[in-house]
């Protein structure tokens, strides 16, 4: 198995895109979404990103049809879909679970769908469908698109298995394979990944990033594993408690998050949350230091100072911008370390992220001085919302995620 | 055997009292069938002789099995067994499977309600019914006929409840999958539900078979035409009729009824088990 698993040449022919208006799903009182927009370009692949029980998957199931949602309305390819059965939206689904027919062979299992689309009532009967004219036919077609599309997906020799006798990828290939084979214009995948270890996780979301490539379809993908999303999507959109926080490329979602629960939601480590009080216009007042910022806040305002952990830097002596603390404990990353630092008057250690060459002789107990450049601290107000300064506003500053300081 | 039980072997005195209920229990439910399968294969003079032997001195089992098969319509009997147990059971998987779908895999007003009800009509003993029942066919006009033994049969509260709980232990993805895949309700019923329960629909074909094909109760009652008499209303026409107290054929009859349930059940005991089991272990 290797990068070469996705080839042949199925493609997609229907394109779509997708248009979300303001969905609403409430469960007895519990409200799962609240009023979610979105729209997700034809042949874009938009991953719908948030931990467990935020609506994500909900909202996937409303988009397939499988859910009905309390009011708000659906566009798939410019239609209106609200009332249409799942099987006339032309969505497919990969389930986390892979939800295979256990009693049917893998070629039955890829097949099912195109039997039920191209074959009648009558000729899909048992035994008796055999002998009508055109069954033979149109069976002897399905069965030459199934072989191309297993081959394509590298499941071309277990064609005659039944889901039972596959290992945990080679289903989720079939699952894939029973989506794909009758060219859906978007493809709607719950956490296809998650049932995998940790090393085939990482060989599929390859593969998936490939077949979007090679398919062009729309893909909506739900996931929980922030990995995933980053790697995957065109854009992410993140998802907490029924809404949407912030719809934006990986990098924006990164870097320039909107909201102070998108910031803590993604980076691991986590992200370093500080309190700060402004002292005066330029200047904040954190943790023990004063560091130079342009805040659009009044003096005395309440701010809390979000520094990404590599944001950080080695700094020799104390002074103005400068963060000195102890060494509680020191993870050894490889190439990087996240020292954790105990600061005065935080309760929580402050993690940073430095270049294990730039930090040989660092031990738990010492005295640390961290510096953090103003340009890559984000600030947000009490409520959360992020505060943005003046150049920053109009998304101009995209920092690559894997810059470490 | 060796190492999986090890575990939890049980000291030997506590195997030995363990194995002697199981084996007294197993002997209590086994003695009947045993001594009705060796009474079938004595003569008149032995079958009341005081002393108990579970082979025959004399050898009469040619006789009694001939008899039995001869002076009453006996195949035509277990025909009828077995014409009214196919369309019973034919009939109940075709009502039970959809309806035990949709309590276990549709959302509507009332689905709970009409759960409760299942469950009442599987406290009701049959019995209780037969009176209206056979006013119902008085009715309707069918009673001396095979639909008269067959229509009371042909909503099973047991196979809706048993195939609602399979069908519960079947993820609700499968059910999302088939439908984006183009199935109907109906058609996921019977591509994907049933297959995927074949265990309990096995389980269920035993219990059904079983007791319609020795059910005694409602045959008296539904049927008077010696043709359409079910085996154990036959055997008790020939006993009254024929027989008198030659036990000897009677015998001989009875176990040649119980003989194609023995062979059944044997054949599926595989599934019978699992289908009872049946989620438990996914």
């Amino acid at each position: 198995m290797g990068s070469a698993i996705f080839h042949g040449d199925v493609k997609v022919t229907a394109m779509a895109s997708v248009l979300i208006d303001s969905i609403r799903k409430n469960y007895g009182t519990a409200s799962v979404l609240r009023g979610v927009s979105l729209s997700i370009a034809d042949g874009e692949f938009l991953t719908l990103l948030g931990p467990s029980g935020c609506g994500k998957s909900t909202l996937l199931r409303i988009l397939a049809g499988l859910d009905v949602q309390d009011s708000g309305s659906l566009l798939i390819g410019g239609r209106a879909v609200d009332g249409l059965r799942p099987k006339r939206r032309g969505v497919a689904m990969v389930f986390q679970s892979y939800a295979l027919y256990p009693h049917m062979t893998v070629a039955s299992n890829v097949a099912l769908p195109l039997r039920m689309r191209r074959l009648s009532v009558f000729q899909r009967f048992p035994l008796l469908g055999r002998l009508l004219p055109a069954t033979a036919r149109i069976a002897a077609e399905i069965d030459v698109e199934v072989t191309r599309t297993a081959k394509s997906l590298g499941i071309g020799h277990l064609l005659a298995r039944k889901p039972g006798q596959l290992s945990g990828g080679q289903r989720q290939r079939v699952a894939v394979g029973r989506a794909m084979v009758r060219h859906p214009a978007v493809f709607l995948m719950d956490e296809p990944l998650s049932n995998l270890d940790a090393k085939l996780r990482v060989q599929m979301r390859a593969e998936i990033k490939e077949l979007h490539q090679r398919l062009g379809g729309t893909f909506v993908y739900v996931t929980h594993d922030q990995a995933e999303a980053m790697t995957l999507s065109d854009r992410v959109a993140v998802m907490l408690d029924g809404e949407l926080l912030q719809v934006a490329p990986p990098q924006d979602i990164y870097a320039d998050p909107d909201d102070r629960r998108v910031a803590e939601f993604i980076g691991s480590p986590k992200i370093n949350m500080l309190e700060g009080v402004v002292r005066e216009r330029g200047l904040i007042d954190v943790a023990g230091a004063t560091i130079t910022i342009e805040a659009d806040a009044r003096a005395g305002a309440h701010l809390t100072l979000g520094i990404r952990p590599e944001a950080f830097h080695l700094a020799d002596h104390g002074g103005q911008g400068i963060l000195t603390g102890f060494v509680r404990m020191i993870e050894h990353m490889g190439s990087d370390l996240f020292v954790h630092l105990d600061l005065a008057g935080i309760d929580h250690p402050l993690i940073a992220r430095l270049l294990a060459e730039r930090a040989p002789h660092i031990a738990p107990g010492q005295t640390l001085h961290v510096g953090v450049r103003p340009d890559r601290v984000l600030l947000f107000a009490r409520d959360g919302r992020r505060l943005r300064r003046q150049a920053e506003s109009g998304r101009a500053s995209v920092t690559p995620i894997r810059e470490s300081a | 055997m060796s190492a999986s039980t090890s575990t939890n072997r049980l000291s030997p005195p506590a195997a030995i009292l363990r194995h002697a209920v199981l084996l007294a229990t197993g002997a209590l439910i086994l003695v009947p069938f045993v001594w009705m399968a060796s009474l079938s294969l004595k003569p008149p003079g032995e079958i009341f002789r005081a002393s108990f032997s579970f082979w025959p001195a004399q050898f009469y089992g040619v006789e009694n099995y001939t008899k039995a098969l001869t002076e009453v319509p006996l195949p035509r009997y277990m025909g009828n067994g077995l014409v009214v147990c196919v369309l019973i059971l034919g009939v109940q998987i075709l009502v039970c499977a959809p309806c035990a779908y949709a309590l276990a895999k549709l959302h509507f007003l009332g689905r709970d309600l009409l759960f409760g009800l299942v469950l009442v009509g599987l406290l009701l003993p049959h019995q209780v019914l037969s009176l209206p029942l056979f006013i119902l066919g008085y009715q309707l006009g069918i009673l001396n006929t095979y639909a008269a033994l067959v229509f009371p049969y042909v909503v099973s509260p047991f196979g809706i409840f048993l195939f609602r709980q399979f069908f519960k232990t079947i993820p609700d993805d499968v059910v999302h999958a088939a439908r984006l895949d183009g199935l109907s309700e109906i058609a996921i019923v019977w591509k994907i539900m049933v297959p995927m329960a074949l265990p309990a629909v096995i389980a269920f074909s035993i219990f059904s078979v079983v007791s319609h094909w020795n059910d005694l109760f409602w045959p008296l009652i539904a049927v008077r035409d010696q043709s359409l008499m079910p085996p154990p209303l036959g055997i008790m026409a020939f006993k009254n009729e024929e027989a008198g107290n030659d036990y000897g054929p009677l015998m001989a009859a009875s176990t040649l009824v119980v003989l194609p349930l023995l062979i059944a059940f044997l054949a599926a005991q595989k599934w019978f088990v699992e289908g009872l089991t049946g989620g438990a272990v996914k």
